[in-house]
This record gives C-alpha cells, structure tokens and sequence, in this order.
C-alpha cells in the first residue's frame, strides 16, 4: 500500500512538472474551467436560494385571488362581487385589496401603492346605511397598525428602496400628483426595514380613502378580492365555483403564484444557462480539443517516457493525474468564488440581466441554501466527463511504439 | 519546487492546495448552514408583511405591472407582441409562456 501511495506521489510530481512546462496554456485552460464551473454554481446556488426562499415566504400570501377580466385584461372588481363570493360553501373571509401603480417621473421608477387589506362582511345598501356624524365617524374611523406604527390619512409607510432611492426618511414628506392633476403631500410615517427589500422594496402604503383620492377610483370598485377557504384542500374546488359563479372573473390559487416562481428560476430553463451555455460549448470544444488531440510534444514526451521504461499503466495514471489536478483545482476553485459571488457580494454579475431597465432595484441578501446534492450534480457535471476525456485517447498514445512517436516532433 | 524557504515536493504543495480548498468550502457550508437559521428571523419577518398586506409576489423587477407581479399578469400582457416575440422588457425574459394556456 505504501509502495502505491509512493509510486502516485511521484507520478503527481512528474505531472506538475509537466504541467508547469507548458504553464501559459495549462493556466489558461484552469482559469477558464474555473470561469465554467463558477458560472454554473453561481446559477444554481443563486436559483435554488431564491426559488426556496419565495416558496419559503410567499406560503403566506392569499390562497384565492379573484380578479375581473375585461376583454382579456385584468380590471377593477365591483364591489358586489364580493358579496357572491362570500355566499359560496367553503369560504371562510373574503377581503378587498385595493392597489396599483404610481410612475415616479423624478427618478422615473414605478412604485407598487397599496392599502391595507379590507374583510368584507356584508356590502351595506342605501337603506340599512347607518348615520353618522363626522365626529362619531372619525371617532370609529378603523387604524392600520403595523408594528407600533398607525397608518393614517395623509401618512404613508414606504419601502426601503422607495426611501433609498428619493433619499427620504421617516417624517419625510412626499408629494405625489392625482388622477385629476392635483398634488398631494404625503408624511412618511415609517419606512420598512432594509432585510424585507426582496417583497417590499418600492411598496408605498396608504390609507382606502388617501387611495382613491389619488387615483380617483370609485368606492364601488376594488382593484381585486382574496379570499380564505374553510378547508384549504379544497381550494381549487372553490376557485372552480368562483369561477362558475362569476364569469369573467379570474381566481388565481396560491399553488400557482407559488408555480410562477418555481418555473421563472428553473435554473435548466433560465436565461442565464442560454446565455452562458455558448461558454460552455466553447469549453466543451476547448477541453475536447486539448485532452483528445495531442500535441507533437506531448506525443514525444510519451515516447521517452515508455523508451525509459514506463509501462502503459504508468502513462494512462500520469495522464489521469493532470486531468484530475486541473478539474479539481478548478472545481473547488469555481465553487467557492460562486458561493462568495451570490452570497457574500450580492451576485453582481447577475444584477444586470436581472435589474432589465428598472431604475427601481431591491438591495437584497439571500439565505444561503445550499446542499450536497447541489454540490454532486455539479461535480459530475464538470470534473467527471473532462478526466474521463482524458483518458481515452492517451490509451491510444500510450499504446504506440516509443520509437514511432520520438520520431514525430516539432512541437 | 521551493516553498517559502523550503524544499518541497509538488504532490505535496498540490495536496496542501486541495485541503485547503476544501476546508474553505466547508467553512463556507457551514456558513450556510448557520445562516440558514439565524436568517429565520428575516424570513419571518418578509413571511409576516406577505400575509398581513396580502402580498402576491416578490419585488424583483419593477420595470412593468407584468413583471412587478407576475403571478397577477394577465394571461396575455406577457407575450403581448407575438406568443413568441422577443419581450420588450429584459427581464420579461425570465417568464415563460403560461402552461395551461390552451386549457
């Protein structure tokens, strides 16, 4: 056993040797598999993280959205709507959401605005409407309170990236143009904390009735309704009814948002592996290139090797060594920069593909998810078929008599 | 090969890299490890404002209402020129043609 591990130690000295003769281009080739192996656990280990952590986090959001389709386009719900939703078996809460956007000319960005969700009990009709005076109705008027902060008229609470980017603060005003041309000032009552930036980066929230007065949207209307089901097996059953019920209405179940996701950051799909698959076909070309054609030297090298009194086993382990001193090198080499590169950095090679042309981006950390499995399916994706390359053909080089190949030199 | 002074061998200077290497990317799995549960806090924290404001999707690209909340587009917006024309908006990219659009 000793003898063997002896017999290898050498054979791995006289391969870096080798290697480092021809060192421009054995560097060249180890920079580029590393470039290769860095870019696709880079892909993955950003992809796997995000797609986990909006699976993770969007578990949350509503389990029935209904939305109202005009002529293919999504539209304003009525309000009586709700009413009917409400009366299918199974449905436990319906809510109102009223949201929509806000282009910001300024810094031309475009700003979710929405306001808090709003349950619907029963829709009031003009005569079972109760009277009430301005005092009593400011007296009853309902307060959104998140974490210690009220949202009230005239208040707003804003993202991180909203704040960051129009460089404002809480107590802050902001103002903001209405549908009719009019401007409104708005206080920041709080801005959301930075670690949030991933779901709330460029959320403005504001009161209903702040809301309507800037979009000037009738109180009949809500932008959409979500609703909560009684047993949540039975969800797609009363997105069915829903449907069946209110025609041109569209119910968006949880499954799909949660789909949507999965499906954008399938990283076998994705745009980044189109555009760095080119890279990897050059590579593939590259590394076919160097480990099955060899070159004049390399073939001399051979031959004075078996003339010295190498056996072909000798050759093939030789060449087995530089093949798994380069991937390896490489592997470990791509594999640590990526992890730095998406989880420490920020991925900012991916930032431009994935900011497009919004101005608006959220500045965001990924929880690092990472696995083993993740870390095999790239070992034998990279490593595995560039050493097995390398062996085939120094079998044939290997075989040849010594004499035959010294004679072809010129490298 | 020298080393710092010393005589040393290339098998051995080749083993010392390959250790080092992957004693870095354990550290940095074990990195991965421990930020995954100190980070549960944040993920409570995002999970909490999707479900108390009825959040649909992630802020990731704000450049159109179709790709701000893509789980909320209609069925058309994306593909809005030709079922498979390039998109207009870069990261519109990233969709991918409904799948049970002729459901």
């Amino acid at each position: 056993m000793n003898h063997w591990l002896q017999k290898q130690r050498y054979i791995i000295d006289f391969t870096i040797s080798s290697l480092l003769r021809r060192k421009v281009k054995n560097l060249g080739l180890l920079a580029l598999y590393s470039l290769i192996v860095f870019i696709l656990a880079s892909t993955m280990f950003f992809t796997y993280s995000i797609k986990k952590e909006a699976a993770l986090i969007l578990q949350s959001s509503p389990e029935i959205v209904v939305q109202k389709i005009v002529a293919g386009r999504h539209d304003l719900l009525p309000v009586s709507y709700l009413d009917g939703i409400k009366k299918i078996r199974g449905v436990a809460k319906v809510e109102s959401r009223l949201w929509g956007y806000y282009y910001d000319s300024l810094v031309k960005a475009n700003y979710t605005v929405l306001t808090p969700p709003h349950e619907v009990t029963e829709t009031p009709t003009e005569s079972k409407k109760p009277v009430v005076t301005r005092e009593a109705e400011a007296e009853i008027k309902p307060l959104f309170d998140w974490h210690g902060t009220k949202l009230e008229s005239g208040n707003l609470i804003i993202g991180n990236g909203v704040a960051r980017m129009r460089e404002l603060g809480k107590d802050d005003y902001m103002p903001f143009r209405a549908h009719d041309g009019t401007i409104l000032n708005f206080k920041i009552a709080d801005v959301l904390s930075a670690e949030s930036e991933l779901v709330s980066s460029d959320l403005l929230m504001m009161t209903e009735d702040d809301f309507r007065k800037l979009f000037g949207i009738e109180p009949q209307f809500v932008t959409d309704a979500t609703v909560v089901v009684k047993n949540p097996s039975e969800m797609g059953m009363i997105a069915l009814k829903i449907k069946e019920r209110l025609i041109d209405s569209r119910p968006i179940i949880r499954d799909e948002i949660l789909r949507t996701y999965d499906s954008i950051f399938n990283w076998r799909g994705g745009m980044m592996i189109v555009i760095f698959s080119a890279a990897v076909l050059a590579f593939v070309i590259f590394a076919w290139d160097k480990a099955s054609g060899l070159s004049a030297g390399e073939r001399h090298e051979i031959g004075i090797l078996k003339a010295i009194g190498w056996e072909t086993g000798d050759v093939i382990e030789m060449k087995f060594w530089e093949g798994a001193i380069i991937s390896l090198t490489a592997f470990f080499s791509g594999v640590i920069f990526a992890y730095i590169h998406v989880f420490f950095a920020g991925s900012p090679v991916f930032e431009p593909a994935l900011k497009g042309w919004s101005s608006l981006y959220p500045n965001f950390k990924l929880t690092p998810f990472v696995n083993i499995e993740q870390l095999t399916t790239l070992f034998f994706l990279t490593v595995v078929p560039y050493t097995v390359a390398t062996i085939v053909p120094i079998w044939r080089a290997a075989t040849i008599d010594p004499d035959t190949a010294m004679r072809n030199t010129g490298e | 090969m020298k080393f710092i002074g010393l005589e040393i061998r290339n098998s051995s200077l080749f083993f010392l890299c390959l250790l080092t290497q992957v004693v870095v990317l354990a550290l940095l799995l074990f990195h991965a490890n421990v930020s995954e549960n100190t980070q549960q806090g944040n993920l409570a924290e995002k999970a909490d404002l999707v479900k108390t404001w009825q959040l649909t999707d992630l802020c990731l690209f704000t450049e159109a209402r179709y790709t701000r909340h893509l789980s909320q587009a209609d069925l058309n917006t994306t593909f809005q020129d030709h079922p498979f024309s390039f998109e207009h908006f870069p990261s519109g990219s990233f969709t991918q043609p409904y799948t049970e659009l002729g459901q």
